[in-house]
This record gives C-alpha cells, structure tokens and sequence, in this order.
C-alpha cells in the first residue's frame, strides 16, 4: 500500500499549498511564468468560448441544456483526426489552406449531426419536461460517445505531429508557439463573425426574437423550427472547430474528452451568464485563464477542482452569470 | 410556451390516489417471488450468483438515489460521490483501525449521510437542471479528490485493498452465495423500511414537494427539511451499500466511482420510473442483468442503452413500472 511521508503531504493538500504559493514561493517573482500562463489560459480559454457559444445559445433559444454538446466538440476532433491522416494534407494544397478546409469539412459535419440529433432526440420533446429532455440529452451523449468508440476504436487516437510545423517565437523571456497563435486568431475569427451574425443580420434579429418568445416570433413570422434548426447547426459547428483546435494543440484525442470539455465549457456558459453570446465569450477565456493560472501556482492535479468549484459557486451564489444584468439580452 | 397540460378528472383521481397496501402483488406474488430468491443460488452457477449479487447492490444504490430524484424530485447526478465516500470510509478505517465490517456498515452509512447533508445544505434551493450539474461537480471533485491521494490515505489511482470480510462467528462471508443472501437480505430490509416511509408522513411531504413546491409550503410544509432529509438518507443508504461494493470487489479505486457510475444509477431511477419501488428493481435488471444476457453485443451495450433512453423518454417518459403515486411532473414538469 502506497504511503507517503510528511513532504508528500503538502502538495496532496491545496489549501496549505495555496497559501505557501501566495505567502512564500519564490515563483510568485517571475513575470514571466504569469503571462506564460495567461497566454495558456487564453489559449484553453479560447476553445471554452467556442464549446460555450453552443451551450449559451441552445439555452438561449429552448431553455435547455444540452448534454450532448460536449460530445459534438469531440465529434469535431475526431472528424479533423480522419481528414488530417487522410490525402488531405500531402502538399497538393498548401498548408494554411489544407487547415482551414479541415476545420470547415469537420464543421459542417458535426453542424449537420447536430441538426439530426435535434430532430431525432430533441423535437419530439419539445412540449416536455426539462427532465425528459435533460435524459434524452444524456441517451444522445452516450450514444454518440459509444458509436465514436466503435468507430475510432477505445485507445487515445493521436493527431500527427507534421500537421502545424512547431514554431516557437520567443518574446523576452515569453515562449510563444504557432499553434496557440492559430487558435487564437480561429477562433477570435469564428466569434466576431458570430456576433456579428447574430446583432446586425435579419436571421440573427429573427433568432434574438425567438429567444424572447417563440410564440411571439412565430406571430412575427419567424419560422421558429428553423431557428432552433439553424441554432443546432451553428452551435456544433462551432463546437466542431474547437474539438479540431484543440486536437491540434495536445494532439491526443479520446472518446471521453467531451464530458470535461462540456462540463468545462458549461461553466463558462454560467460564468458569462448562459442565454448571453458576449458572455459565453469572455466567460471562457475568463475560465481558461483561472485555470491555467491555478495549474501554474498551486498544483495541476487540482485544476479540474477549481474549475468544479468555481462552478458551484457560481450557481449556489450567482446563477446570472458574473455578467449580470447589464448584457442580459438573451440570445 | 409550452401549454399547461389540461387535467382530466380521472387523471386528477389517480393522483390523489394512495398505493393500497394490500395489493395483487404483495397477496400473491410477493411470497413466490421470495421464495424463489431463496431457491435461486442453489441451483444457479456462480457466475450468475456474482451477477445476482451486483443486481442486488444497484438495486440498493438505485433505491437510495430514488429517494431524493425519485421521491422529492431533486436531479442529483453525483450519486457515485457518496457511494465512493462510504466505500473509502469502510475501506480506510478497515485499513487503518481494524474495525468490523459490521460495525462500518452504519459507519459508512453515517459518514455519507454526514457528507450529504453538508453538501447539499447550500445546494438545495437550485432549480432542477442546475442542481444536475452541481452534483455532476461535486462527483468530478470526489473522485479527483481520491484520485491525487489527499494525506496518502486514498492510495490514489490504484485505490485501496480491502483485506477483511463480513464475519459471522468467525465465518468469513467470501463466497458469492454468501454475499447473495447478505445483499439481499439488505435489499429485503431497505425496501420494507422505503415502503413505510413512502406511507409516511414525510413520504407523503416528499411526494407533494416534487409535484408543487410552492403548494407545499403554503400548506405548512417545511421544504427545506423534507428535501434534506431525502439527500442525507439517500446518501447514507448510498453509503451503506458502498460497505458491501467494498467487501465484494476488495480492490476499490476511484474509477469505480466516475461519472458514468452516476449517470447509470439515474438512469435506474428514470427507467424504472421514479418513486417507484418495484420500478426500481426492473430499472436495476436493465441494466445489469440484461447487458450479462447480450454478451455477445457486449461492445453495442452502451450504444443501445443511449439509443433506449432517447425512445424511452420520447414514448414512454413514465418509466417501466411506473409508482402508483406517479403523476404528471414528466408531462408537466417544473418548466415555465
């Protein structure tokens, strides 16, 4: 039996560590390691914000979580993970291009499985419970958790490391890498483009209106079944496009890795208050910062818990979000 | 939105309607069905005694969860949390004082219920979906808790190795015939005592609560007390059986007690129907007794068990064997 002596009983404990970190670590010093960790943190938290998007808009439009998101982003890697180890990148197209196909083929991919899936799973119970969907969202998850696992097979899959060429800048004592620029830069892409859809096109006004009410847009003259249709294709596409970022970035990829990124991202959604886009959006890069900076100073062992305590937190104390009112239009 | 659904008057009848206390069931099939427990394990091979006894242990776990999802209609999908603290309290205290296991049984129980009531005291008053994923949390931060070894005390991801057993006068219950009439006999218990209790008073609360809380508490009812007492006896029981989990599979790790552990005792509750007893047991069946019939579609089990709970909610959202006392939340539900 493993038992360890007094020294391995610190790091084991994160409030003592936490206070030695804060009170005496010579870390604390360097300048360096906090935005190293920032850049990290903005880097996951990124990824979040897209994986939020989808959560923030489905609640937004039907008042439901849908469980099922997070497996939509791993859907999205795995996508990525074929095209990438297929003909796709073998120097017939160039390297920027080859990537940002993948992105768009594993984006329409996953946006029309999310658009079956509503149809088969969610519309049926449309006039329900919260429950019998919250369940139905749950079969949905496992379903598609399994079908990946025998399609892909239950080991870790690995994205080859050719794909993006590893280059690092560095900036004073600050290292850099391309890929963590390329997710930036995606997904800052992806979110204007989205805000911008949803505030100053006709369809984004139409899907604002059905969020307020459906019943009140459907007076207006808004097919409401599109909308959800359209909300269910943007969200896991956009969900899709992070799990292909992400693959890229640690590389491994696995058939569960949608329930933490899902549940990560869910509380991103919380943290900018759900129903909100902006909110969705800083409440990711907001999480992906925490975390990186909690992984950095106390122990990465932990940094799931924080992320779950957060989460708690904010629910049992502030369940509109650290937002608040102020962007409280719901979309 | 959604329109309120119209109540007939006999819908109206069914849900004013008590469970009568003698029905076909415990008249007639009760006796066989006990019999029958008893008879099975001499005939049976111990490969389906050990399969009973699993059975047995998620009927216990599905009972105590359908206490507060079930009973009160609190969406807790962290249950494997407190089935994990009772299993680590036996297996620790065991390890470390040598206590018997008769004696870790109430223990465990007690310190699952502790933890319970501690951790959903400040929870309680979320609202349905929300309070699913505070649990999901608290479960993630149980089993990653365990998992990074706090004190040395959890053995981390390898778990901990239970060396004692349950002794009667010094015979060592090891065999799985044994643990067969040791689990269900606690199943035969828990189930006598969750039956008093739904004809209680507070059985009674508990139900009014999950249809209307607002009712209930205009009529006098401390809410708050009903739903804590649920979550702190449904985790105690949770606790309990984590004695027996410990005690069967010697090795427990916190692998044991991940997430999906939580969602398939939900899922229990919800294909069973909830607040049903008997409902319950065939929920429990479902899932672990049927996937040990279709070995050979071992690896498509999960795939149809997602597939039948999409069906299932979409045509038969009231579960198998619906209680008596089940009424409209699944149409109705608590939604605007």
């Amino acid at each position: 039996m493993c038992r360890s002596g007094t020294d391995k009983v610190l790091p084991a404990f994160p409030i003592a560590q936490l206070i030695c970190c804060i009170g005496l670590s010579p870390r604390t010093d360097s300048m360096a390691l906090f935005i190293e960790q920032l850049v990290n943190g903005l880097t996951v938290g990124a990824v979040y914000s897209l994986v939020a998007l989808g959560y923030t808009m489905v609640y937004g439009v039907m008042r439901m979580i849908n469980f099922a998101h997070g497996d939509f982003f791993m859907i999205g890697s795995y996508l990525g993970f074929t095209l990438i180890s297929s003909a796709l990148i073998g120097g017939a197209i160039p390297l920027w291009l080859a990537l940002v196909v993948l992105v768009v083929l594993a984006m329409i991919g996953v946006g029309l499985l999310g658009i079956i899936v509503e149809r088969a799973a969610y519309r049926p119970l449309r006039k329900s419970s919260r429950l019998t969907a919250v369940v139905s969202a749950i079969g949905v998850s496992i379903f598609l958790q399994n079908a990946v696992m025998l399609i892909w097979g239950p080991r870790y899959r690995a994205y080859p490391p050719w794909a993006v060429p590893n280059i690092i800048w560095q900036v004073g004592d600050i290292y850099i890498n391309l890929m963590q620029i390329l997710i930036l830069a995606v997904s800052f892409v992806l979110m204007i483009a989205l805000y911008f859809f949803v505030q100053h096109t006709t369809v984004g006004a139409a899907i604002r209106a059905t969020a307020i009410d459906h019943d009140a847009a459907r007076l207006m003259g808004i097919d409401v079944d599109q909308i959800i249709r359209l909300i269910f294709l943007i969200g896991p596409a956009l969900g899709a496009a992070a799990g292909v970022l992400l693959g890229l970035y640690y590389r491994q990829i696995h058939f569960t890795v949608g329930w933490t990124y899902g549940l990560k991202a869910f509380t991103a959604a919380i943290m900018g208050g759900i129903g909100n886009i902006p909110g969705a959006m800083v409440g990711g890069l907001l999480l992906g910062i925490l975390e990186m900076l909690g992984a950095g100073y106390v122990s990465s062992a932990w940094k799931d818990v924080f992320v779950f305590i957060i989460l708690i937190l904010l629910l049992i104390f502030r369940p509109t979000g650290l937002l608040g009112e102020r962007i409280a239009e719901k979309v | 939105m959604a329109e309120k659904g119209t109540q007939t008057e006999s819908e109206l009848k069914t849900r004013l309607s008590l469970p009568s206390p003698r029905s076909h069931i415990s008249r007639l099939g009760l006796p066989a069905v006990i019999v029958l427990a008893v008879v099975f394990p001499l005939f049976a091979g111990d490969y389906w005694i050990d399969v009973a006894v699993f059975w047995g242990i998620y009927v216990l776990l599905g009972l105590s969860l359908n206490i507060i999802v079930g009973e009160v209609g609190l969406f807790n999908m962290g249950h494997a949390a407190f089935f994990a603290i009772g299993s680590y309290t036996t297996a620790i205290l065991s390890e470390q004082l040598g206590l018997s296991l008769w004696l870790l049984l109430p223990l465990s129980g007690l310190a699952a219920g502790v933890a319970g009531y501690v951790l959903a005291r400040p929870i309680l008053h979320l609202r349905g979906d929300y309070l699913l994923i505070v649990t999901i949390g608290l479960n993630e931060i149980v089993r990653i808790t365990l998992l990074n070894n706090p004190w040395g005390l959890t053995g981390g991801p390898n778990g901990i190795i239970m060396l004692d057993q349950f002794r009667i006068f010094g015979y060592a219950i090891q065999r799985p015939i044994d643990f067969y009439y040791l689990v269900w006999a606690l199943v035969a218990i828990t189930v006598f005592v969750l039956v008093r209790l739904q004809r209680s008073r507070i059985g009674r609360c508990w139900n009014y609560v999950r249809e209307d809380e607002i009712a209930a508490q205009a009529m006098g009812i401390d809410t708050r007390w009903a739903k804590l007492v649920a979550f702190t006896l449904g985790a105690g029981i949770a606790g309990a059986t984590g004695t027996v989990f410990a005690a069967k599979l010697v090795v427990i790790s916190p692998e044991s007690f991940n997430f999906m552990e939580s969602v398939i005792l939900f899922c229990i509750v919800i294909l069973g129907g909830m607040g049903s007893i008997p409902g319950v047991i065939l929920g429990s069946a479902g899932m672990m007794v049927l996937p040990e019939l279709l070995r050979n579609f071992a690896q498509y089990r999960m795939l149809f068990f997602g597939l039948a709970l999409v069906l299932m909610m979409i045509f038969r959202p009231q579960g198998l064997w619906p209680s008596k006392r089940w009424t409209t939340i699944l149409r109705e539900g608590e939604g605007k």
